[in-house]
């Protein structure tokens, strides 16, 4: 076997780099993550099945993938929208506009929770009037919603971006020429192009929407059943010394990222295709 | 011999004015959504926290930071960037000389692997630790028989920040080393310079604008965790709080201001990071611009 074996080259430092870059990421990921696996393999099937089964757990499930899901689809047709108007149109502002398009990447999760929770809360800047129309949006499911939107916005604008300036003008010049109206050029040649580029920002902002806490933490209010996300039944469960409760959620939801970074890869792969394998 | 113009006689055809642009309204319309939902999202949570933050005055404001409380949890925020950006730098420039420098068996594999971090939410990534060293953990009774603290102490804290940020510099450079190639390296190495010369003088001035790309985004994220601390930190007041704990300790309080002017540090720190990036961001394309080697388009 000559896995970990290099093609011969004359540059030094394979070993000593390759040895390091081994050694670093198995004691910082690969031993850590390997230690919850094993210890969810000593409990048995049955505690594990109840464990992740139960109510609260399902609840907490529920809202946590509804949420995300809502976020998502919220950030797939406004980061849309972003990402088109910062590459196709001018407008003043378009600078900073796009500057502050990662600010949910900078801001600490923790900052956004509080600032969220501030302005929709029942005496905040939009929460009163939120609050006027019967509308509860902090201490309620809609909050998870929001803050999940925020957390997940550049996923989305950041991967259209570029595929919507790789987009060939001839291919719109083509549909116009051929007599589609702009709506039809849009929705016939521009989104399936983008379709790939659309489900993989779609995916990467889930997929952070599943695992997020801190920005969820503060404006959810945490109600058992209600508003409790899967991350904090987690840290509930570390807290009552239950470890191994918390190493079985703590596996499925680990479980389901991977999966969703596998899908992830694939829609990449599909969308890279779909870019250099088209049109010579 | 009859020119084009005879053959094709130039008749004024009625072209629509640009084809390939949404008429006027529906452009003013996207652009007012586009401004609309990121004025919601973006701006207006950064203008709360500057609003609360100074809701008792500007005196109420800086007096939050004379806390002891405070101050330790900014220090100990430093120290943990400190200690995790360098290990992460050194790990990144390594990693990527062997991945990005040599082809070898197992190296897709290894580029996946030291995304993974990203992957794991941050609370399991604290709750790995937990299990590790936690009284009831791997090697929670032989640590504590030898009065050695992990979880709710700062070396915790530190392992935590170093997992969150793991990938961030490697996964700068290793995409860009691949595409730079090993011709300037092996050109130094022809003319007699040593490897760590090479590395010094060849590759590092290469890639220095994606490496100080990669240390902000590190950095950022390093100072800025909250969830996988959270799970280790024990949460002790001037001990093992960092300054997004502190901000939540403070904030369960109702003591809001002091909450908010310690996450309007943050903020401002959210906000250089973003100018940096923007900064970098130009400046990288305009070194692409300069140096497209020959042969490649």
């Amino acid at each position: 076997m000559n896995l970990l074996k290099k093609k011969h080259s004359v540059l030094p430092g394979f070993g000593l780099t390759l040895g390091y870059t081994v050694f670093y990421l198995c004691l910082i990921v690969l031993i850590p993550l390997s230690g919850l696996v094993v210890r969810s393999a000593s409990m048995t099937f049955p505690d594990f099945w109840a464990s992740v089964t139960e109510p609260r757990v399902v609840a907490s499930y529920k809202l946590t993938f509804g949420a995300s899901l809502a976020g998502a689809l919220i950030n797939a047709v406004f980061g849309f929208i972003v990402a088109w108007t910062l590459v196709r149109y001018r407008f003043p502002g378009k600078r900073l506009v796009d500057a502050i398009v990662d600010l949910p990447f900078a801001l600490p999760t923790a900052v956004s929770g509080i600032a969220l929770t501030a302005i929709y809360s029942k005496n905040g800047w939009l929460g009163q009037y939120l609050e006027a129309w019967g509308i509860k949006a902090a201490f309620s499911p809609l909050g998870v919603v929001i803050a999940l939107t925020f957390i997940g916005l550049p996923f989305v604008v950041r991967t259209l971006q570029p595929a919507i300036a790789d987009l060939d003008p001839e291919l719109e010049e083509a549909a116009a020429s051929l007599g589609a109206r702009r709506l039809q050029t849009f929705l016939r040649v521009i989104v399936p192009t983008l379709l790939p580029a659309l489900l993989t920002g779609f995916a990467l902002s889930f997929a952070r929407a599943i695992g997020e806490y801190g920005s969820v933490v503060f404006i959810s209010g945490n109600m058992p059943m209600r508003t409790e996300i899967t991350s904090l039944l987690i840290i509930t469960k570390l807290e009552q010394y239950d470890y191994a409760g918390a190493t079985a959620l703590a596996l499925v939801m680990l479980v389901v990222s991977f999966l969703l970074l596998l899908a992830i890869n694939v829609l990449q792969w599909w969308s890279s295709r779909r870019f250099h394998g088209g049109i010579a | 011999m009859a020119s084009l113009d005879t053959i094709y006689p130039a008749v004024p055809i009625k072209v629509k004015a640009a084809t390939n642009q949404e008429p006027l309204w529906v452009r003013v319309i996207l652009i007012s959504i586009s401004l609309t939902f990121i004025g919601l999202f973006l701006f207006l949570p950064l203008a709360a926290i500057m609003t609360e933050a100074l809701r008792k005055g500007i005196g109420a404001y800086l007096e939050s930071f004379q806390d002891e409380d405070a101050l330790a949890a900014i220090k100990l925020t430093l120290i943990a960037a400190a200690i995790s950006v360098p290990a992460n730098l050194v790990f990144g420039a390594a990693a990527a000389w062997a991945l990005a420098k040599f082809d070898f068996r197992g190296r897709n594999v290894l580029v996946t692997l030291i995304d993974l971090p990203f992957a794991v939410s941050p609370v399991i990534a604290g709750l790995v630790f937990v299990l590790l060293f936690g009284l009831q953990g791997w090697l929670g009774p032989w640590l504590s028989e030898h009065d050695i603290k992990i979880i709710f102490a700062v070396p915790g804290i530190v392992l935590c920040t170093i997992f969150v940020t793991f990938p961030f510099v490697a996964r700068e450079l290793i995409p860009l080393m691949q595409e730079q190639g090993n011709e300037e390296e092996m050109a130094a190495l022809v003319l007699g310079a040593s490897g760590w010369k090479t590395f010094w003088r060849v590759t590092v001035p290469n890639v220095k604008w994606a490496l100080l790309y990669g240390v902000i985004l590190c950095n950022a994220r390093a100072m800025g965790e909250f969830g996988a601390v959270s799970v280790v930190s024990g949460h002790i007041r001037g001990k093992t709080n960092t300054m997004p704990l502190h901000v939540e300790v403070l904030y369960n309080e109702y003591n809001f201001v002091a909450a908010f002017a310690v996450a309007s540090l943050l903020a401002m720190l959210a906000l250089v990071t973003l100018a940096l990036k923007s900064l970098v961001e130009w400046r990288m394309n305009r070194t692409d611009v300069e140096t497209i080697p020959p042969g490649k388009e």
